[in-house]
């Protein structure tokens, strides 16, 4: 082991350019990768901003009694879709339309807007099926006498969210593979740039796992450093983009982080692993 | 030691390099492999050091068979007690020629306290431990051969394969490689030489088996004559 890493350390000081490239290489792929990781991110985040204004709101018959009210909502805050549910009374009604509406406050007169249980639903649970689920379960209690929850914004909504995921998907994969292809033809040139002293050691009598460690320790450390200056300059570019474009992109969360830095090593080790068993095989 | 029995090679795209084969080199001895361009020396020493394959007949090295060792670990484990030297040195250039030797033990899991005093072992038996720290390019042709057959003698094989070592040398440099080969071959490691130079063959009474499109034309261990054409009408 103590070898493999002098021959790999020995390596990129042999082909200090080369080194770099490939370090450089990894960076850009992965970068471009996270850019598109980031972008997508916000998208997200965005949306379940939006989807977390879902809302069933069943009105309730005017004069049912408080105690009835209290049970059919703690009965349906128990339903496992739902988040919380909470009783709005009258004046309750009457105080949030006059506070939304503004200048037209003075439209309503007490009395008018019915009292309802407004249900918030639990992430996960905000898809149209659910949520119609749910409205139809509760439009079951006697006293309520109708369900609102947008049902036409909601599946927009969803449908876009379906959109988002599979485009993202789509494109990160793309991005994924054009990374791991861009870093195995970098990889590759490293290996190439060595085959006289691979097939030295051949001839020497060094087992296929010897010649592979040094490449493997060399790749995986390029992979880490790649991954850091990857992480750096998409931090770099989110911050820009929140100077300029004036609107607070979310971050990669740490365990993200860790994750594209371990992607990063896994990318390299692969590739050196794959680059230099494909020489191996043809030598 | 070697042995080839009935051994053919045929390429796909060049046809039939070797036809029918068989010699064997015993322990300790010294052969010449002769013979012009094509004839199918070096294909004989690929196949001694199985970096091919026979595609009939059976190699035997060292107790080990064509026909049963087929694992890239084998053939490695195989090589070890195997020297190859080869007219292009093949040597590193970023290191130097202790560095060099010492390669050919590290690979293969040799103790740090025993490479340095086997590599200054190597070095002197072929003349150079005044130039452990030389890196080829600093060597003359010569003296990277001395490197390169100090890398092949480092693991004490039981045989010595030499592909053209002296093709690239002048005069005086091939006379102090082949002395030095057979100082190796004195001390009691086989060697099998391939060569084109027909006046260092004629100069040693060493057994020659000469080769002509892939077959044994002459092999003085059987004690005939050379065919008229053959080595004997070359000189």
């Amino acid at each position: 082991m103590r070898i493999a890493f002098r021959d790999a350390l020995f390596a990129v000081r042999k082909a200090p350019l080369l080194s770099v490239l490939s370090v450089m290489t990894i960076a850009f792929s992965l970068f471009a990768f996270a850019l598109f990781g980031l972008v997508a991110i916000n998208i997200k985040r965005a949306l379940e901003g939006v989807e977390e204004r879902v809302e069933i709101r069943a009105f309730v018959t005017d004069g049912t009694p408080m105690e009835e009210l209290a049970n059919a909502t703690a009965e349906i805050a128990r339903y496992g879709e739902v988040q919380t549910a909470k009783i709005v009374t009258q004046a309750e009604a009457l105080a949030r339309a006059r506070k939304e509406l503004g200048e037209f406050s003075d439209v309503f007169e007490e009395g008018v807007l019915p009292a309802s249980i407004d249900i918030h639903l639990k992430p996960g649970a905000r898809d149209p099926r659910t949520v119609g689920a749910v409205a139809a379960r509760v439009r079951t209690i006697p006293f309520v006498d109708d369900v609102r929850y947008g049902e036409e914004w909601i599946t927009q909504l969803h449908r876009l969210r379906n959109i988002a995921g599979v485009t993202g998907i789509a494109l990160g994969l793309a991005f994924a593979v054009v990374a791991v292809i861009i870093i195995g033809a970098t990889i590759r040139m490293t290996v190439l740039a060595r085959s006289k002293e691979i097939s030295i050691m051949r001839l020497v009598g060094a087992t296929d796992g010897f010649i592979r460690s040094p490449f493997l320790i060399e790749g995986f450390a390029k992979g880490i450093v790649g991954g850091l200056f990857a992480l750096i300059l998409t931090w770099i570019a989110a911050a820009v983009l929140e100077h300029y474009l004036h609107f607070r992109a979310f971050f990669f969360e740490d365990r993200l982080v860790l994750f594209g830095l371990a992607g990063g090593a896994l990318i390299g080790l692969m590739g050196s692993g794959y680059a230099v068993g494909r020489h191996l095989r043809r030598i | 030691m070697i042995q080839f029995h009935n051994v053919s090679k045929e390429y796909q795209r060049s046809g039939r390099a070797l036809a029918e084969v068989t010699f064997r080199l015993h322990k300790g001895e010294f052969a010449f492999l002769t013979g012009p361009s094509g004839a199918g020396k070096s294909t004989i020493l690929r196949l001694a050091y199985f970096e091919e394959w026979p595609t009939s007949g059976e190699v035997r090295v060292s107790d080990l068979s064509s026909k049963e060792i087929r694992t890239r670990s084998a053939v490695a484990k195989l090589r070890r007690k195997l020297g190859i030297v080869f007219q292009d040195f093949r040597l590193l250039d970023d290191r130097s020629a202790e560095a060099n030797v010492a390669f050919a033990l590290e690979v293969i899991g040799t103790r740090r306290d025993q490479i340095t005093p086997r590599v200054n072992r190597a070095l002197s038996q072929v003349g150079l431990a005044a130039k452990l720290k030389a890196y080829p390019r600093e060597l003359s042709g010569g003296e990277q051969q001395r490197v390169a057959i100090a890398r092949a003698l480092v693991n004490d094989p039981v045989v010595l394969i030499a592909d053209e070592p002296t093709g690239n040398l002048d005069e005086r440099a091939t006379r102090g490689v082949f002395q030095l080969l057979r100082d190796i071959n004195t001390a009691g490691t086989a060697v099998l030489m391939a060569t084109h130079d027909l006046e260092l063959v004629r100069s040693t009474d060493y057994r020659t088996i000469e080769l002509d499109h892939g077959r044994i034309v002459y092999d003085s261990a059987e004690s005939r004559p050379p065919a008229a054409g053959r080595l004997g009408e070359l000189t």
